[in-house]
């Protein structure tokens, strides 16, 4: 155990009604390095965060700063002690001042009456110990978001923070902000503080931290010196799938090669989301979308589907040019999209199975053109039984179902639309083992009758298994395209980290 | 599991207080025909309350649609004061009450833009109106009460048919238009399915800007046509005091109807019945001599009253209390 750790975390076990998101973990932050915290969704970093500032209290475990047993039951007792956290979505107020924010609660001065020359100078020093240049009696809002991430930063180090934790604080900025921000964290590392960085982006990882900390499904992986630990090797880690171990390949038969594709995108982007992509569906397959949490997967889906206006590019349906604006317009050209956040994108929790299933359908013929109750009762009669929907009838609230069996009616609502291409987001998350291998049935009875699939998950071995060809995100770009006999989860996770096999 | 209709509970505090009424004055329910017209209290209760119930129809889709309308009191007035000044200018009947729905539609359409295609917070973008439209109302009238004589206008409100009065007659056929135009077509799913989750229903290729922008329009014309009756029941147009407090009522009346005002499911019939609740406590309250400064107080009782009897957690508790017997599945 290091005896110049500035940050001890051990043993720590949090759990949610139902969820059991943190089990003994351990975490080390040394003074004066930068600790990157790693792990894919669900793994539990965002509740290390907050149990470390005090947000949600541990309840087993104990934390210590330098060498003291420290209990914070909330964000300003951990504030007091020196740990300090930027979260990813920049939480000052927009129409305050740049000096305000910083100093914000905590503002010098007497009687209820602020001393705005104290409030300036605080906010220029903080500022200036960062070298960056900002006017502190700018409004917020007026700033860049980099910028404002800046004050955020200056704002954490205003409490003479020991200990700064950064959550994500790169995911909106661009190549050169990120620099200037390595810049400061390693200013700051030579002032002695201690860094949690918190990243999905692999090359930051290596770019900038000493040392990383992997968690897998609420437990501790291990900690690494980073430059130890190859990336292939990283990745293995965040999945849980060692490089080693045998290796299978995929058995899904391609299409023939010569179809028409059914869905075809040239230079499908958006600025700050994901970089121009080229991609074709072909009937018949089960084409993959990989990479890790935040390469681009999610939105490269929006964008396909009209949810997230393009900026550029065009999409093709069975070779003719569409302007695809709005979801409305995708269903009508026979698309369909399955969220992955099933709660708040998919369901409608009050209505009933049956007006879930058949929503899109209606929604696709319009208003007026509407299904009587004998043909609605065969459809969610034939849906229910082929599917094997489980509920008590087709009348009652979708919320009533388990995830899997509401993954299911949304599954239905979109063969319903008996759709041309169907891209499923994450379609197996959060769903038990019974219902997955159900569902992963279900997509390859859809690739024999002739859809154009496509599939996105986190886990390696289900695209394996499921497609026939692969595409690999990385860093919000197409990393490369594997088909065939070639996709191994090795090969995969090469393209995800951004190593080559020699 | 069949979920329990809404209707019950407003139904039953209906039935409770015109019993109640029926006791304590045993001519309560008493109606008569003299001239060939209907007359009594039950009579007197479905002409008063045809206006806040026309009004609650509207606000039963904009609170579905999980939105709220604040306007419609002001809607009441400005409508009102189109009618008097039109018919203070000799024109035809026809083309004043044109001139009104369509003053209605025109109001609903600017709430509809503001909340759908602008996304401004309903409360925010339906309070601007309430504002600023009895100021309207009080300019079309130039700040006077106009007295309106036009035997045409004046029997939408007061006249009867077949012995009948005419503005029951005229909102119970718009709740049932619109109950069929919504049940017997998508409309009725797509504006639950907006509500109970718009994001949700985006994603199902469903237009949800439009369908809320639809909900507000519908609105602004059943306030506009509420403005109407109220001014041929007066006649008069009012602008200072026309429609005061509508909103509430008509609010009151969807709630207690079993309609959330987070959104998603919604019943007309219940929104009816709520507003006829609503109407005969307030005529209750008037028998009993309640003065009407508190008589606001027994009309909150009734809405927590009935709102607790709604929340799911009081019912399983009092479904806890008398254990229905388990049915043989």
């Amino acid at each position: 155990m290091p005896d110049h750790a500035l940050l001890e975390l051990r043993g720590i076990g949090k759990t949610f009604p139902g969820v059991m998101a943190l089990a003994g973990v351990d975490f080390t932050v040394r003074a004066g390095e930068i600790h990157a915290l790693l792990g894919e969704n669900g793994a539990g970093k965002s509740t290390l965060i907050k149990v470390l500032t005090g947000v949600h209290p541990a309840d087993a475990g104990e934390i210590r700063l330098a060498g003291q047993v420290i209990r914070p039951a909330a964000p300003k007792d951990a504030e007091r002690l020196g740990l300090s956290t930027v979260y990813q979505e920049v939480n000052l107020v927009p129409s305050l001042s740049v000096a305000e924010n910083i100093t914000l609660g905590r503002q010098p001065g007497a009687l209820g009456f602020l001393n705005w020359r104290a409030i300036r100078r605080r906010a220029r020093a903080a500022l200036a110990r960062l070298e960056v240049e900002c006017d502190v009696d700018a409004e917020l809002g007026s700033l860049s978001v980099a910028m404002q991430q800046m004050v955020a930063i200056a704002r954490a180090l205003d409490t003479s923070a020991r200990l700064l934790v950064l959550d994500e604080p790169t995911a909106s900025l661009d190549e050169k902000e990120v620099a200037e921000l390595f810049g400061i964290m390693r200013k700051l590392r030579g002032e002695g503080l201690g860094i949690v960085f918190v990243t999905h982006f692999l090359d930051q990882v290596y770019a900038v931290s000493d040392r990383l900390t992997v968690l897998r499904n609420g437990r501790l992986v291990g900690e690494y010196a980073t430059a130890d630990l190859s990336r292939l090797a990283l990745v293995g880690k965040m999945l849980g799938r060692e490089v080693s171990e045998a290796d299978f390949t995929s058995h899904v038969a391609a299409p023939a090669a010569t179809t028409q594709p059914v869905l075809a995108a040239r230079g499908l982007g958006r600025r700050g989301a994901i970089a121009p992509v080229d991609l074709a569906l072909h009937a018949g397959e089960v084409a993959g979308l990989g990479g890790l949490l935040g390469s681009g997967r999610t939105e490269t889906a929006r964008l396909l589907f009209g949810i997230v206006a393009r900026d550029g590019g065009e999409i093709r349906i069975k070779g003719v040019p569409v302007r695809l604006a709005s979801p409305r317009e995708a269903v009508q050209l026979g698309l369909a999209f399955c969220s992955e956040d099933r709660k708040a994108e998919g369901i409608l929790p009050n209505l009933s199975v049956r007006e879930n299933l058949l929503v899109a359908l209606q929604g696709k013929r319009g208003a007026l053109r509407t299904l009587d109750a004998a043909e609605q009762a065969q459809l969610c009669e034939h849906y229910i039984k082929a599917l094997r929907i489980k509920t008590a009838d087709a009348e009652t609230p979708i919320k009533n179902l388990s995830g899997g069996n509401q993954q299911k009616v949304l599954l239905a609502r979109w063969l319903a639309t008996q759709p041309a291409v169907i891209i499923l987001d994450e379609p197996t998350r959060g769903i038990d083992i019974g219902a997955k291998q159900e569902i992963e049935q279900l997509i390859s009875k859809l690739r024999a009758d002739g859809l154009a699939v496509l599939f996105i998950s986190s886990e390696i071995d289900e695209v394996v298994r499921n497609c026939s060809r692969v595409l690999v995100l990385r860093e919000r770009r197409l990393a490369g395209e594997i088909a065939g006999a070639d996709i191994n989860p090795e090969k995969l996770m090469h393209l995800m980290a951004g190593t080559h096999e020699d | 599991m069949k979920t329990r209709s809404p209707v019950l509970w407003p139904l039953l505090g209906l039935v409770a207080l015109v019993l109640l009424n029926a006791v304590h004055d045993p001519g309560f329910l008493k109606i008569t025909l003299l001239d060939g017209h209907l007359y009594g209290v039950p009579v007197d209760i479905l002409t008063q309350g045809s206006r806040t119930m026309l009004v609650a129809l509207g606000m039963t889709l904009v609170i579905a649609t999980g939105g709220v309308d604040l306007s419609v009191g002001s809607v009441v007035a400005i409508t009102g004061a189109v009618c008097a000044v039109l018919l203070q200018g000799e024109h035809s009947l026809a083309l004043t009450l044109a001139a009104a729905l369509g003053a209605g539609l025109v109001a609903g359409s600017a709430n509809g833009l503001l909340v759908a295609r602008l996304g401004v917070q309903p409360i925010v973008a339906t309070l601007i109106l309430m504002v600023a439209g009895r100021g309207l109302a009080q300019l079309i009238v130039d700040g006077q009460v106009i007295i309106i004589k036009n035997p045409a206008f004046d029997y939408l409100a007061n006249g009867f048919v077949l012995g009948l009065p005419v503005a029951p007659l005229l909102v119970a056929g718009l709740f049932l238009a619109t109950h069929l135009a919504l049940r017997r077509t998508a409309l009725g799913l797509f504006i639950e399915a907006v509500g109970d989750n718009e994001t949700a229903s985006r994603f199902a290729g469903l237009a949800a800007a439009r369908i809320k922008a639809l909900a507000y329009v519908f609105c602004g014309a059943c306030a506009g046509l509420a403005g109407v009756l109220a001014a041929a029941n007066i006649r008069a147009a009012d602008a200072y005091r026309a429609g005061e407090n509508m909103e509430l009522d008509a609010i009151f009346a969807v709630v207690v109807g079993g309609t959330a005002l987070s959104g998603g499911r919604f019943s007309v019939l219940g929104t009816a019945i709520g507003a006829l609740l609503i109407q005969t406590l307030t005529t209750t309250m008037y028998n009993l001599g309640v003065p009407p400064a508190i008589a606001p107080v027994p009309k909150a009782l009734l809405i927590i009253g009935v709102s607790l009897l709604q929340a799911e957690k009081v019912g399983r508790w009092l479904g806890g209390l008398w254990p229905k017997k388990e049915t043989a599945a």
